[in-house]
């Protein structure tokens, strides 16, 4: 079968940068693909490369077996793309603007106003389509701009975080959709640096890290394949380090604990890697009482998308992600991505 | 996997209709296409709803000519007899400089709108989009600053007729439109080169400032060849708008003009009607070929 998306050996470099270092996934026709990594991993450049805004230094990326590089046009026809900023005409009203999008992607011009009407009824957006853009919150024009994405029935979808800065109850309804959508046979591929996000929404998903592609698999089997369960402890709210190195050691000596670290990024608390048994946790409480040390929280659980970040890169999501905020540059980013 | 041109409907099987991508979809159709159409007035249009929403730009763009044409010209209104060249008064010796100007203005700030769907992303927007050719952003740009600075035209030169300076006959007025449809393109065109190529607003905003009003004072708008020191004649009788002005004056103070008319007498030798307008043609040539590349880079 043809992949919907594949992408071999995909490099570019912003001068010394290295944002996709070597890129290569495929992503079969009807799933929906998580591409989840911490900021700055090279995810959007990725997602810009495919929609052919971006020029890769090497590489070949194909739609349906169409290179993109030397047929954008027919690949553009089967894409739809949906950027991370919202960019909307605010003085446009969304009917307006899908008006423009349909001409855009040459849609008939006889069925235009009833392919609208499917979109902004498949959106919820009836109520808000003749109002201009420049007055719609958040998640309205997050929705305005998925509508304008599917207009021409793209065959892959492709979302750079389909919901960052929404609130609960948008980012839920755009699950939802996606996952309705990827019912109805349309591919998604998506990037996130929600973990829970990837995690409910993703048939298969790759980790990227500093431009690389670290893992990809279904979710659970990356999940399974870790193996262990996981053990979080926090000897007080805010844990002096020399408390918790004692805890560590302590715990170090458990026949049943595997690995043992503490994590500065959340008050040192201790993240366990246990054999998975059912009184681990008990006997762990019982060696902290004999070891005179309290308890302000204990919680088990399996594994989680992020440990699978934490197992191949050695740190957690959230400390790439605090770590790379630090590098990036704003500006240089914005002209990046400036045609 | 090599691109076969039959590819098969990718989601045959699914129940989301989708064309099959054909032979005739892997080649772009160009700008010979009903496609190429499609988009570029859907282009046009977001433009002229912009302008009919805020109509400030617009409104503003014909006040201030007319506060040049009133102003300005009460300045100069004493000015002795026979000092202009072979106007009668200065009004009717101005106005043509202001149509000029008032075109070459607009026209400079063609790259503006562009640079802002640059800087916001919405030009993303039509660069995902399987535009028929990317030209249609450029020709709607065009189409938009052209009609604009037509209206703006209009305007002064309605206001001059009842200010005395007469009006040339339709032939006359139809190269009136000519000339500054010709000088109009030119500069978008540069303009839109400048959107391109410099990294945002603010610096197209201070050349714009820069190139501005030196172009105006470095031209014959505001005063005759005859007035200048040589150096400025040279640089004046250089300048591309004085190649619009001259013409434009011409028609307003005679009537009985020809192609072979003399309309400026400069230093380098005398220069006729259509020695003008083919200078303006090469003007617009010189510039489309140094943006195309600057343009194409980015849109190609």
């Amino acid at each position: 079968m043809v992949p919907a998306v594949q992408l071999q050996n995909l490099q570019k470099h912003y001068g010394q940068v290295k944002a996709v270092d070597d890129v290569s996934l495929q992503v079969a026709p009807g799933q929906i693909f998580g591409l989840l990594g911490p900021n700055g991993a090279g995810k959007t450049t990725t997602l810009r490369c495919l929609c052919s805004l971006t020029l890769p230094d090497a590489g070949t990326i194909e739609v349906f077996g169409i290179s993109v590089l030397r047929h954008p046009r027919a690949a553009r026809q089967l894409l739809g793309y949906i950027a991370q900023e919202v960019a909307l005409d605010k003085v446009l009203t969304g009917r307006e603007l899908l008006e423009l999008q349909a001409a855009l992607y040459h849609l008939p011009a006889r069925t235009i106003p009833e392919r609208i009407q499917t979109v902004l009824n498949l959106l919820g957006l009836e109520d808000w389509a003749d109002q201009k853009t420049g007055t719609y919150s958040g998640g309205i024009r997050k929705r305005l701009d998925l509508a304008a994405g599917l207009l021409h029935e793209p065959a892959v979808l492709v979302m750079d975080e389909p919901t960052v800065g929404l609130d609960i109850e948008s980012r839920v309804a755009i699950w939802d959709f996606l996952r309705d959508l990827r019912d109805r046979g349309t591919t998604i591929l998506l990037t996130s640096h929600y973990l829970e996000e990837v995690d409910v929404l993703a048939d298969r998903v790759a980790i990227i890290d500093q431009g690389k592609v670290i893992a990809e698999d279904a979710p659970s089997q990356l999940k399974d394949q870790v193996g262990g369960d996981r053990i979080t402890l926090r000897i007080r709210e805010f844990t002096p380090s020399d408390e918790a190195e004692k805890a560590k050691a302590m715990a170090t000596t458990l026949p049943f604990v595997q690995e043992v670290s503490v994590n500065s990024a959340q008050g040192n608390c201790l993240n366990l890697v246990v054999t998975p048994q059912s009184d681990a946790l008990l006997t762990l409480q019982q060696a902290l009482k004999e070891a005179g040390l309290p308890i302000f929280g204990i919680a088990q659980a399996r594994p989680s998308l992020d440990d699978v970040y934490l197992a191949a890169t050695g740190r957690t999501l959230l400390d790439a992600e605090m770590a790379a905020t630090g590098q990036r540059d704003a500006k240089t980013e914005r002209k990046q991505n400036m045609r | 996997m090599t691109t076969t041109p039959t590819q098969p409907n990718p989601l045959a099987n699914s129940g989301v209709v989708n064309a099959p991508v054909t032979a005739e979809q892997l080649t772009p159709p160009g700008v010979w296409s009903g496609e190429f159409l499609q988009e570029t007035l859907a282009l046009t249009r977001r433009l002229f709803i912009q302008l009919q929403r805020r109509p400030a730009t617009l409104i503003a763009g014909i006040i201030q000519p007319l506060m040049w044409l009133i102003l300005f010209g009460a300045l100069f209104q004493n000015v002795p007899a026979g000092m202009f060249g072979e106007s009668q008064n200065y009004g009717k010796f101005f106005c043509a400089g202001i149509i000029v100007f008032t075109a070459f203005s607009g026209a400079l700030n063609a790259g503006l709108p562009v640079m802002f769907d640059r800087e916001f992303g919405f030009l993303n927007r039509l660069l995902v989009a399987p535009l028929a050719s990317r030209f249609s952003i450029v020709l709607a740009s065009a189409t938009f600053i052209t009609t604009l600075s037509l209206i703006q035209t209009l305007a002064i030169m309605g206001l001059s007729f009842f200010l005395g300076a007469g009006i040339p006959d339709v032939f006359g007025l139809g190269l009136v439109a000519l000339i500054i449809v010709l000088l109009v393109l030119g500069v978008t065109a540069l303009s839109l080169g400048l959107a391109f190529a410099l990294p945002g607003h603010i610096e197209l905003i201070a050349v714009i400032f820069v190139t501005n009003l030196p172009l105006l004072f470095a031209s014959t708008a505001l005063v005759p060849l005859s007035f200048m020191p040589t150096w400025l004649q040279v640089v004046a009788s250089l300048n591309p708008l004085s190649f619009a002005i001259e013409p434009i004056r011409y028609l307003y103070l005679h009537s009985d003009w020809s192609i072979a008319s003399v309309v400026m007498q400069a230093p380098w030798g005398n220069l006729t009607l259509g020695g003008a307008l083919l200078l303006l043609l090469g003007f617009n040539m010189v510039v489309f070929f140094s943006v195309k590349r600057v343009i194409t880079r980015t849109l190609a």
